[in-house]
């Protein structure tokens, strides 16, 4: 039996469902015809949810993480922002090789998206998604605009807050996750029920990106801060064995 | 005492009805910025093994099919070795193992192109039955999905991970059906009666 404690090997830390919204979650209607209600199956990882494919910097462009030019060379309208951190995993190790891709809505608050219908006009120069693969510090950054807040049909007037949708993928399948980002001091947080499917305001903290002026360029754009965490590995030494084999 | 300082996973949000923006922008009509999207296909010409073809939808509780789900799949090759970091060595150069697929704009059904992948070991050593991984984001879905695709032409009775399903009737739910040769259905239900089985992994 070898030690399996690499970063991208052996079996992933237990998701914590009191942490991540609960799948039945009233104040955003749609989830409640979309929830499982028999309880899920559990169990601890198996190779399926450990092993993942492998992404390469040589699949991403140049430009793909840069959003204000990526969709037509022209700058896109809005309020230029960097937006960086680090992919870690729950040990706090940075990871590497991780796939991360944005998708946002325009300064308007409007999506390149054939089932958005918002008033606020698409800019002919903003495409709206971006994506990128950690470095070997785990490190990743974007270059967009910040995105305006937008209605959507839930209750009379609910409002997202400004928010970019992120995916990640790291080594293992079992660790895929989606989440979105949210920005200081945005007084619409707090009355998003989709923000407030997490039940922890802890939690909900850890998706609020601080401004970061010390990654600020002058005269040029703001910077947000926002660290991703993935599951964790466990190291498997004395993982499930019968005994004495 | 001492602090014990690991780091929470970062909270799910839903993916919303906007995720093919970023996950599959060409198939949404954004082309210029990809030159493809990623995940088009988990095989590639030449791959080894029962070429299969899968069919489904999304259904919700209420029985509408979902038009917004989009769903990543990953498995092993024909010989059960998953491509990428499998610690057992490497896979057949032709299977990529991962697709990103999505419901059709229109009527909701999606499509999954692949071969049969083969057993792939529990963590204690038995065999699971061929068996594909799946994952569903949608609006209204507030943490992605996991479940699995199993093969109603294959020996399911000593799988490891199907054994752990309390309610036997319901392992039905996890089984795609032969439509003819080489081709299975595979709706998933997301709530209600004939809910699919999902897993927490």
């Amino acid at each position: 039996m070898t030690l399996r404690n690499d970063l991208d090997r052996g079996p992933l830390f237990f998701r914590d469902r009191d942490w991540h919204p609960a799948a039945y979650t009233p104040g955003y209607k749609t989830s409640m015809t979309r929830a499982p209600h028999r309880p899920l199956v559990a169990m601890g990882s198996t190779l399926s949810e450990e092993t993942g494919p492998a992404f390469g910097h040589s699949m991403i462009g140049e430009r793909d993480n840069n959003l204000i030019l990526n969709f037509t060379g022209q700058p896109a309208i809005g309020e230029r922002i960097i937006m960086h951190g680090r992919v870690l995993d729950e040990s706090g190790r940075g990871v590497p090789n991780v796939l991360v891709e944005i998708w946002q809505a325009n300064a308007g608050g409007r999506y390149r998206h054939k089932k958005d219908s918002y008033a606020a006009p698409l800019d002919p120069n903003f495409g709206g998604c971006g994506r990128t693969i950690s470095g070997p510090d785990g490190a990743y950054e974007f270059l967009t605009i910040r995105p305006g807040a937008y209605p959507w049909p839930n209750r009379v007037n609910d409002w997202r807050p400004m928010h970019i949708h992120i995916s990640v993928f790291g080594s293992g399948f079992g660790q895929r996750l989606i989440t979105q980002m949210y920005f200081e001091g945005d007084s619409l947080i707090a009355r998003c029920p989709i923000v407030n499917t997490i039940g922890q305001d802890r939690a909900i903290q850890a998706l609020v990106a601080p401004l970061d002026m010390n990654r600020a360029i002058p005269m040029d754009c703001l910077a947000y801060k926002f660290d991703i965490v993935l599951r964790g590995r466990r190291q498997s030494f004395f993982e499930n064995r019968k005994e004495g084999l | 005492m001492q602090k014990l300082d690991y780091l929470k996973e970062t909270p799910s949000q839903t993916a919303g009805p906007y995720v093919h923006i970023g996950l599959t922008p060409n198939q949404l009509g954004i082309e210029g910025i990809y030159p493809t999207d990623l995940g088009s296909s988990p095989i590639r010409p030449g791959a080894q093994g029962q070429e299969i073809t899968i069919t489904g939808t999304v259904q919700d509780g209420a029985g509408m099919i979902l038009r917004d789900a989009l769903i990543e799949s990953w498995q092993a090759d024909a010989n059960g070795i998953y491509p990428g970091n499998d610690p057992r060595g490497a896979a057949d150069p032709n299977v990529t193992g991962w697709a990103r697929i999505i419901a059709d704009f229109d009527s909701g059904e999606w499509t999954l192109k692949t071969i049969k992948p083969g057993r792939v070991p529990f963590p204690d050593g038995r065999l699971m039955a061929p068996h594909i991984a799946l994952w569903i984001v949608a609006r209204g879905v507030n943490l992605g999905l996991q479940t699995r695709i199993y093969f109603e032409d294959e020996d399911n009775s000593s799988c490891p991970v199907l054994a752990r399903i309390e309610h036997r009737a319901r392992l039905d739910t996890l089984i795609a059906r032969k439509t003819g040769d080489g081709s299975y259905r595979f709706d998933i239900i997301l709530q209600g009666e004939n809910e699919t089985v999902f897993f927490d992994m």
